[in-house]
């Protein structure tokens, strides 16, 4: 033989029944030993990597990620068809799954191309042929983390998440809000709809700022959910066309300054910094000029 | 590469010169075949002349024939998930194919990671390296159930996070970084630990392969075994030097072929073997000298 292995046995006394099956047993506990202890290995390493890193998004239609797990055989013929080489696989060290695709999408977002080339390459159902339309995608859901750096919050107007949005106006909105600071202008926030937001990652990739202030994660990470049993009292009222316990008795609410100051709890709030001069918004305290700095009314700024 | 001898007897000395294709045929055609599968995947990446797209683990050539490691497919029905039809076609494929022709004829015609540690073995035998423990043989096919128990209870392809086959080949065709060290560690265990440790009796795909292929009908038969001169070149670059003793020295059989599983059919017993005492032949060719 080649290589220093020892000789079998000696060959001056064969070795009785017992020490060969003692011997055979010794080769045996040893090659089981090691080979479930390298499987184990195997096993708990992939426990451990298993959790999917917060920034790494998988292509669209892609299973949950333990059933993706399960499927996915590492081919990489999803990343081959990817026009735009968005996709990626992952190396062994790297956070995400040995040899799974994945894509960041600060780096290469996904232009969710209408033939979703991606799903159709895959030949195991990791990526679940079941998505045709690209606009059903949840590859993950953007989430605008950083309310003190992003532009829009600032007061300004830069909006690129919005624009660049390619189910604008659906899964991000600008949502116009009074700007207490300057007390005088509108902030246009950005905000995500979780029901039409695909994960793209557009809205990431294009955010102005050195560091996104929109970023994209699985959704998983990204969004919360209500108890099973919460119903919305309003949306419960307009699908039946009325409230469902009858009318109640409206009370004022009492004890507050301020522009709600005196309304019923249930009543619609419009315009509430639209000036009232003529209508007194605390019957309590008639006629006293509203004191400085509350709620911003009466700044006397003229245009 | 030179061929090298057991018992530094070199080969040129003791018989009539044959030439460099002679002494080394099934090796080159061995690598041509290695570096052709590899080339039909980088094609496209490289020159955007797209032959095979994917890799090992599941691929499609030409855009119309898939092809999927069966093993790979068997672990994913071990968790739970049924593929789509492409998968198990190119599985079943697959399966044929190394059922025919010879189960681990994967192991010393197609994966890339016999390179690595057919190096390690030239090497170890360049330096008359003898230290080290081999395991025992049958650990591969623990590890095999290991990790088909593993792909079960976990729900995932377990071993697919550490599998040095496809890691290797994958790392070629998409890139590498972390998996080199794997890599690095297989020949290292190779070269100081065990001779012909991963492939001859570790690797669980080989094992696999080993399984499939009991009954193929490619096979190294030793038709010529009178002429043999008891050199030991063939048992020195045999990767799976056990099964040569039957066929060469009828040790319970008369049949001249190699009928262990764990043959390669790699053909370098063919290759160093002066007195060209083997051949490559089918599984019912019993004609021996």
């Amino acid at each position: 033989m080649d290589s220093g292995r020892k000789p079998a046995r000696s060959p001056s006394d064969a070795p009785p029944a017992s020490a060969a099956r003692r011997k055979f047993i010794n080769s045996v506990a040893a090659a089981a030993g090691g080979g479930c202890l390298l499987a184990l290995g195997a096993g708990l390493y992939s426990r451990s990597a298993a959790a999917l890193p917060a920034q790494a998004l998988r292509p669209p239609g892609a299973l949950p990620e333990h059933d993706f797990l399960a499927a996915c055989v590492r081919c990489g013929l999803c990343v081959r068809d990817c026009p735009y080489d968005t996709l990626k696989l992952s190396d062994l060290g790297d956070p995400v799954a040995t040899g799974t695709p994945y894509f960041h999408a600060r780096q290469v977002p996904c232009e969710m191309c209408e033939d979703i080339p991606c799903v159709k390459a895959c030949p195991t159902g990791a990526l679940d042929r079941a998505l045709t339309d690209i606009n059903k995608a949840q590859m993950g859901l953007a989430a605008l983390v950083d309310h003190e750096s992003c532009l829009n919050f600032l007061g300004l107007r830069c909006d690129v998440c919005y624009r660049v949005c390619p189910v604008i106006d659906k899964a991000i909105t600008l949502e116009t809000q009074h700007n207490p600071r300057s007390d005088r202008h509108a902030m246009l926030l950005p905000t995500v709809h979780s029901d039409a937001c695909t994960g793209c990652g557009k809205c990431e990739k294009s955010c102005v700022l050195p560091v996104a202030a929109i970023k994209v994660f699985p959704r998983v990470l990204a969004q919360g959910a209500l108890p099973a049993h919460y119903r919305k009292g309003w949306e419960e009222k307009a699908r039946h066309g009325g409230s469902l316990i009858g009318e109640q008795v409206e009370m004022p609410v009492r004890g507050f300054d301020g522009p709600t100051a005196g309304r019923s709890a249930t009543e619609t709030v419009v315009a509430p910094h639209a000036p009232a001069p003529d209508i007194p918004v605390a019957p309590s305290v008639p006629a006293a000029p509203p004191p400085k700095g509350a709620g911003g009314l009466n700044s006397k700024w003229k245009p | 590469m030179a061929t090298t001898t057991l018992n530094a007897k070199p080969q040129a000395a003791c018989a009539p010169a044959r030439s460099l294709w002679q002494r080394q045929r099934w090796l080159i055609l061995r690598r041509s075949s290695q570096v052709l599968i590899l080339l039909a995947f980088l094609t496209g990446p490289w020159f955007g002349l797209w032959i095979a797209k994917g890799n090992l683990s599941s691929s499609l050539t030409l855009g119309v024939l898939p092809l999927t490691d069966p093993l790979l497919v068997l672990q994913t029905l071990l968790t739970g998930h049924v593929p789509y039809s492409s998968a198990l076609i190119g599985a079943a494929i697959v399966l044929g194919f190394y059922l025919l022709v010879g189960g681990r004829v994967f192991c010393s015609w197609a994966c890339p990671v016999n390179v690595v540690t057919d190096a390690a073995a030239w090497t170890r035998r360049r330096l008359g390296i003898k230290t080290g423990r081999v395991p025992d043989a049958a650990t591969r096919y623990w590890l095999l159930g290991g990790l088909l128990v593993a792909a079960a209870v976990t729900g995932t392809l377990a071993w697919e996070w550490v599998n040095p086959v496809s890691l290797l080949h994958r790392g070629l065709i998409f890139g590498m970084g972390g998996g080199l060290f794997v890599i690095g560690g297989i020949f290292i265990y190779d070269l100081l630990v065990a001779s012909r440790g991963w492939c001859g009796h570790l690797c669980p795909m080989g094992a696999f392969y080993g399984l499939l292929g009991k009954k193929a009908l490619l096979r190294v038969a030793a038709p010529n075994r009178k002429a043999c001169d008891d050199c030991m070149d063939c048992f020195a670059v045999c990767p799976e030097p056990q099964v040569i003793r039957p066929a060469l020295k009828r040790v319970g059989q008369e049949s001249p072929l190699i009928l262990a599983a764990d043959c390669t059919t790699c053909g370098r017993c063919i290759d160093v073997c002066d007195k060209q005492v083997f051949k490559m032949t089918h599984r019912f060719d019993q004609r021996s000298e």
